[in-house]
């Protein structure tokens, strides 16, 4: 290189030796900390690759020294997770419903274990919050058709409806139409005289006529599970036809419909997939969105008070005690 | 341009007067030019004791506030100033303050605002040549250089020197100085974010957290770097008052400035010549001497100037040996200058509207964050309403909706309170674990200084119509009567 370098009178810096209509470029040298930040990065970037898992080869990849993998920390990470709950599912598992019902850290737990569950499980078919859909009831309500107190639940919950299970709920509505066990005109008629029963007759002004002629109809076929007043069996599933909630839809066809299809619908078993703890939890969760009822013995109010003169009675003891 | 350097003409005549270049003095400035390291000589007088004082008091609050204890009672943090990231609070002394009172911090913003305009508007950078943690610490950076290394001569001396075994020695015994009071520097400011003595051992032992010593790991390095190795080019180049004092400042704002009417022309004076016919400025260079900014005050305001006045006390050191009146540099106003050069008397306007001004509203958000602090709420409801489902249909064909209720209690200790709810005619409070009682309230305890989540649905008979029905919750403390609100809606189903 015999050509001299041409520098530039004010900064004093080397040219590169380009011209662009009389501009020329300076050859300015990279800022020396910028310049020891990139040769760092690649002094780190190589020891990363003997440490860590770097490069991808023909089967699997290279590991590095420090054999370190996301994946397998993920899952540790989990098994922490479940085995630090693991105790409050069990104290869940083997509480009563009184225990329950004074232990507020408890009930924390079952809620947001009872949600967590019924999120993943059961949001599918009774919406979120137990808003039901269409043939799946409602939960947040304070109607049930196999009872509303938390053992019921919990047992519901365990067998399952028409779930085959051997202890499953069971019942069957008959299909009174498609069987052709009553007919169009008949069923009509039923229809008019169990919207005269419910709320709905507000709304939907029944045929007066043609339900008193379904009321003889009623009598036989469907009094014997949904008794004479309508108020439904809890023992066989058999829904209220007094109030104004419908499971299949609260239209005058709608009602018309179950008459003639009778829908009988299934859930699950959970006994089989969930333990104890988590099939309690979600018994709580149901329980409490709303319309839960109180067991046969009655739920004592939940308050923190018994709890802390507990606490407070242990500490001052200690105190006394020498 | 002249391309700068340091030639060593020491050895003049002259009777006071140094060498001193102004590294960074208008003149001198160049687009290109690297940093010309800077060496300040130690001045001696009353605003250079001032900054020794101020240097102590400020570093004594940073260092020790951690550590001093504050009884708040079994279980509850014992540190006077602790930033509980953890828990989620703010304690000083005898406040604690949540998240959601932020607004308080911004208060006190505001009011740190108003005290840098009022202090700005008084005498100019104040806050940068006293107070400002950059000056402070490189203050003390300088004091410990200086300390090993000697004072400018020596020190510009040991710079040129070639590499000896004492050079090495006070290099190594310098920077290791810096370092270990950059990592105290660190260390102290972790401490303000956990139980310092925990802390203190936690860190010696191993045990702290690693964001604990990553923390102290970048305020060591940004201490080291910045008070040690960058110092006036932090001022220059990366702060951002500079620019934003020339914003703030007027030509009435106090500020270090040369007499030049006094001073001009200046010139080399020799012992027992007349003062007649010339400035009292000698040209001695002892103001660029001292400078930690490199600059010439005789230059006039610059950005670069922080306002430390330490070529106030260099002046008049000189001034007193020439046997000539003090103040040659001082504090003062630029127009004050102008106006006797031209005769007339000059006057200092400290009351001025804009003073007044900033003063009135440093009262006034004072007053006002003082009278909210002392009546604020230790009670408060936020009331969560449930979107899914929207509502519930009942038996009975009223209708439900579900809420969820936090309870917020300040005081630290448990408080039983009684939840109502009002606004909506026949809507009464349903509980699954809690008793309604015959008013239809639900009394629940408060968590102490925590809050406490409530599920309750409200019930509204079937004659409530479609829509949205405004309503409130209310909290009433059982035994003061305190009491907060939360307003919510009640939702019956959209219109048909």
């Amino acid at each position: 290189m015999t050509e001299k370098t041409e520098r530039d009178h004010v900064s004093g810096t080397e040219t590169t030796g380009h011209e662009w209509d009389g501009i020329k470029e300076l050859d300015t040298p990279l800022p020396r900390w910028w310049l020891y930040i990139f040769y760092a990065s690649i002094v780190a970037a190589v020891i990363y690759w003997v440490l860590m898992p770097a490069w991808p080869m023909v089967n699997g990849y290279t590991h590095g020294v420090l054999n370190w993998s996301d994946r397998r920390n993920v899952a540790a990470e989990v098994q922490t997770l479940e085995a630090s709950r693991a105790p409050m599912f069990a104290r869940l598992a083997s509480a009563s419903t009184a225990d329950l019902a004074r232990d507020p850290e408890l009930q924390e737990f079952a809620r947001a274990a009872g949600e967590s569950a019924f999120g993943d499980n059961c949001q599918t078919c009774h919406g979120a919050g137990g808003a039901g859909a269409p043939g799946y009831p409602v939960l947040a309500d304070d109607v049930w058709l196999w009872g509303g107190s938390l053992d019921e639940i919990e047992h519901t919950i365990r067998v399952g409806i028409r779930s085959g299970h051997p202890d499953a709920r069971m019942s069957q509505m008959p299909a009174f139409g498609r069987d052709h066990m009553l007919s169009a005109a008949q069923i009509g008629d039923v229809t008019e005289y169990v919207i005269s029963l419910s709320a709905a007759r507000d709304r939907l002004h029944p045929n007066a006529q043609s339900a008193a002629r379904g009321a003889q109809i009623y009598l036989e076929q469907c009094a014997v599970c949904h008794s004479a007043t309508g108020a439904g069996d809890r023992t066989v599933g058999a829904p209220s036809l007094v109030d104004d909630v419908w499971l299949y839809g609260g239209s005058r066809e709608e009602i018309r419909r179950q008459v003639e299809l009778g829908r009988n619908g299934v859930m699950p078993t959970w006994e089989r997939r969930f333990d104890d703890g988590t099939i309690r939890a979600l018994a709580y969760y149901v329980h409490q969105m709303g319309g839960g009822e109180a067991d046969q013995a009655a739920l004592a109010p939940a308050t923190s008070t018994p709890v802390l003169d507990q606490d407070q009675g242990q500490q001052s003891g200690a105190n006394v005690t020498p | 341009m002249a391309k700068i350097t340091l030639i060593d003409r020491r050895g003049s005549d002259d009777q006071h007067g140094i060498e001193a270049e102004a590294v960074n003095s208008k003149a001198a400035r160049e687009l290109y030019t690297k940093r010309q390291q800077i060496y300040p000589k130690l001045a001696h007088g009353f605003f250079r004791n001032l900054k020794w004082a101020a240097m102590v008091v400020l570093l004594a609050i940073y260092y020790i506030t951690p550590w001093i204890r504050w009884d708040r009672g079994i279980d509850r943090p014992d540190q006077a100033v602790l930033i509980d990231f953890e828990g989620r609070r703010f304690f000083f002394f005898f406040i604690e303050l949540w998240p959601q009172e932020v607004y308080y911090i911004v208060g006190l913003l505001v009011l740190a605002s108003f005290g840098i305009f009022l202090s700005s508007a008084l005498f100019g950078r104040v806050w940068c040549g006293y107070a400002c943690p950059q000056t402070v610490w490189t203050d003390l950076y300088i004091y410990i250089e200086r300390w090993i290394e000697g004072d400018r001569n020596e020190r510009m001396r040991l710079a040129k020197a070639p590499l000896s075994l004492d050079k090495a020695r006070k290099k190594v015994a310098k920077h290791t100085l810096w370092l270990l009071i950059a990592a105290a520097t660190g260390g102290a400011w972790v401490f303000y974010f956990g139980d310092a003595p925990t802390l203190f051992r936690e860190i010696f032992t191993g045990h702290a957290d690693p964001s604990v010593y990553l923390f102290v790991g970048l305020l060591t390095f940004t201490t080291y770097a910045l008070a040690g190795t960058m110092r006036e080019q932090v001022c220059t180049y990366m702060c951002p008052w500079p620019r934003i004092q020339a914003a703030m400042t007027d030509q009435h704002a106090l500020s270090v400035t040369y007499r030049g009417d006094r001073g001009e022309p200046r010139g080399p004076h020799k012992k027992g010549e007349s003062w007649e016919g010339r400035g009292d400025c000698i040209d001695c260079h002892q103001c660029v001497a001292v400078c930690p900014q490199g600059i010439d005050i005789r230059d006039g305001d610059q950005l670069e100037c922080i306002n430390c006045a330490l070529c106030i006390d260099a002046c008049d050191e000189i001034m007193e040996k020439v046997g000539r009146p003090k103040g040659l540099i001082a504090y003062d106003t630029h127009v004050n200058v102008e106006k006797r050069q031209r005769g007339e008397p000059a006057k200092i306007h400290l009351v001025r509207s804009r003073t007044v001004l900033y003063a009135v509203l440093m009262v006034l958000v004072g007053a006002i964050m003082t009278y909210a602090l002392a009546t604020r709420s230790t009670l408060d409801l936020n009331v969560i309403r449930d979107r899914s489902p929207p509502f519930v249909r009942l038996a009975d064909g009223g209708m439900r909706n579900d809420y969820a209720l936090k309870l917020i209690n300040m005081a630290p200790r448990v408080r039983r309170v009684r939840i109502t709810v009002s606004g909506l005619d026949g809507a009464h409070l349903i509980s699954n674990g809690h008793q309604v009682d015959a008013n239809g309230a639900i009394e629940v305890d408060t968590q102490s200084d925590g809050v406490a989540n409530v599920r309750v649905h409200v019930a509204a008979p079937s004659n409530v119509g479609p829509g949205s029905h405004p309503m409130r919750f209310t909290i009433t403390d059982t035994e003061t009567g305190e009491q907060a609100e939360s307003a919510s809606a009640f939702f019956a189903g959209a219109a048909p």
